[in-house]
């Protein structure tokens, strides 16, 4: 059964659309990660979820009630971590976690969640004398303390360093674990690969593709990444004539591309023909990453077609001036 | 590890009541009058300043003798009613839109948005406890003026208390119209200092209203605090307040509520 159910929402700000037709389900006991690069609608998607904002059109359901008009129902079983959202500056760790507890009708015992977190010497400590990992620890105590069945986390590991990413990670694994559904936004890929079980990405307002992680390497025209240093140097041109290429780079003379098992056959074929010799050819699966530049690139090419440069014809270059 | 997990329902309190907009409302209080005892400055400001004041300028000889310009009274007795004012404007318009803006500046607003629980309990806390404040701050103005500079009691004490509370509403309603037009601390500060001079000024710091030209006291009087110290004037000597002045002060707090009401901002 759906727990979170987004159905076509849109929000325009100023004239321009911030989540554009956004649809997607989240089953519950998942960890659903929301990706996308900044500025795609991932953090207006979640508000429309959390309530925070009422889309323009479309349908939000938590558990089947409205976050906007059925609120006082939604927030007893949705927590939440925000983005830049503080506390008071001088309540300490154990006031907040009392107070948060105060808003619930079946709380979780915060002293429970406070060993969990590897809080218990902060218990006295002002939100403002906090470090970053703490304060992140404590947001997600205090999305955690009403005992919701969803967990909305905003970007929750941004900021953190990569041992406090990591410890982050387990933390909500092990959230999942006991029976919450995740809903994560994140523009880490390395974190959506390890934690979800299923990926929203999100670009210019839209979902440009959901799956799991595997299944988006895999359904991405760039499944294959092939990097090798040429000798003599290969024409651009020809490389990306490649059947099924996709991005073509070249750094100090090593080129990187990515593609199909196809191109990469069609290239050992240019190779030979053309006498040159790839020095340290390596040929690796794409990663999320990959994956993601690909959705993500393939919609801005559909969105400004004149973006890509094409084989200059005479006269009409100009023209376009 | 295994044995910490938040699964089972565990409610904290003993009856399991449920989580009620009474209680959380109530948790919050609790919260921000703790937190208020923590601004050492805010307390200094609205509860000790005012009457530290009113004791300084007492210990000048001419103001505690019987002025005959102004029919008797000393110029100490005017300041009773000026330090109460001024407390109404120290917590009103320096403390609070300080604090209400640093919440919603640092998102404290908003992530209450996503509990059970309710920003718009933040901003009614901090007014009960700013208001509480300064009715605290009055009445120690009012005992040490009595106890040290033997000024007598307000002798039509409801009348005065009316007046008072006007007063407090009125400060306290331009703070929250303050923080409504600051998008951040910075600016509410500035603008705090910007109306910080005239209201001291209109609720006679430098020179009691009641000590005024007639032209500018004419002037004074249809500003908020102006006719709050014209009507606690009139409660002190015993008689009740003109409404007028009730009126004036009380219809400023009204609109500018109205004011801060449409145009304040949760994030």
């Amino acid at each position: 059964m759906a727990i979170i159910e987004a159905k076509d929402l849109r929000k325009v700000y100023g004239g321009k659309p911030a989540v554009d037709g956004v649809s997607f389900e989240v089953e519950e006991g998942e960890i659903f990660g929301v990706l996308g690069p900044n500025g795609a609608g991932k953090t207006t998607t979640v508000e429309c979820i959390e309530g925070l904002r009422t889309p323009d059109a479309g349908e939000v359901r938590v558990s089947g009630l409205d976050p906007v008009t059925d609120r006082d129902e939604v927030m007893q079983l949705l927590g939440a971590q925000l983005q830049e959202s503080q506390l008071q500056q001088k309540l300490t760790v154990r006031e907040a976690l009392e107070l948060y507890t105060a808003f619930y009708r079946a709380p979780a015992d915060w002293r429970a969640l406070v060993e969990r977190l590897d809080l218990a010497e902060q218990l006295d400590t002002r939100f403002a004398k906090l470090s970053g990992g703490q304060k992140q620890r404590l947001f997600i105590a205090l999305a955690l303390v009403g005992n919701p069945s969803v967990v909305v986390l905003d970007e929750l590991t941004t900021g953190l360093d990569p041992r406090g990413r990591r410890d982050t990670w387990s933390l909500i694994e092990s959230v999942r674990d006991s029976g919450v559904t995740v809903l994560l936004v994140t523009h880490f890929m390395e974190e959506a690969q390890r934690l979800c079980d299923r990926v929203a990405v999100i670009d210019s307002g839209r979902v440009v593709a959901l799956d799991t992680p595997d299944g988006l390497v895999r359904q991405s025209a760039s499944s294959t990444v092939v990097s090798f240093t040429p000798s003599p140097a290969l024409d651009d041109l020809e490389l990306r004539a490649l059947p099924e290429v996709g991005a073509v780079t070249e750094r100090r003379g090593r080129v990187t591309l990515t593609g199909s098992d196809e191109t990469v056959n069609a290239l050992v074929r240019l190779l030979a023909a053309r006498e040159v010799s790839a020095e340290r050819l390596r040929i690796e699966d794409a990663t999320l990453d990959d994956a993601f530049l690909d959705l993500t690139a393939a919609e801005e090419d559909a969105a400004e077609p004149a973006a890509q440069p094409t084989a200059p014809r005479s006269g009409d270059a100009q023209a376009v001036r | 590890m295994a044995a910490t997990r938040t699964t089972p329902p565990t409610p904290t309190a003993p009856t399991g009541a449920p989580a009620s907009a009474l209680s959380s409302s109530t948790a919050i209080l609790r919260t921000e009058f703790r937190l208020f005892c923590r601004e050492a400055g805010a307390l200094f400001w609205i509860l000790a300043f005012p009457t530290l004041l009113l004791v300084v300028l007492g210990f000048i000889p001419e103001f505690r003798q019987p002025n005959e310009e102004m029919g008797g009274t000393r110029v100490i007795d005017l300041y009773v009613p000026v330090a109460v004012l001024l407390a109404t404007i120290t917590a009103g318009i320096q403390s609070m839109p300080t604090v209400l803006t640093g919440y919603r500046e640092r998102g404290v607003l908003r992530r209450l948005r996503v509990t059970p629980a309710r920003p718009a309990s933040l901003l009614v806390a901090q007014l009960l406890l700013h208001g509480a404040a300064v009715l605290v701050s009055g009445a120690v103005a009012l005992t040490v003026g009595r106890l040290v500079y033997d000024v007598p009691l307000p002798q039509q004490p409801f009348g005065y208390a009316v007046a008072f509370v006007l007063a407090t509403f009125a400060s306290l309603a331009i703070g929250t119209l303050i923080s409504a037009f600051s998008r951040t601390t910075k600016i509410s500060g500035v603008i705090g200092t910007v109306v910080f001079f005239p209201m001291m000024f209109t609720s006679g710091v430098w020179l009691p209203v009641q000590a005024m030209p007639d032209v500018v006291r004419n002037i004074v009087e249809w500003t908020p605090l102006g006719a709050a110290s014209q009507a606690l004037d009139a409660a002190a000597g015993g008689s009740w307040p003109a409404w007028l002045d009730l009126l004036v002060t009380a219809v400023w707090g009204v609109v500018v509520v109205a004011g801060a009401a449409r145009w304040f901002r949760w994030e």
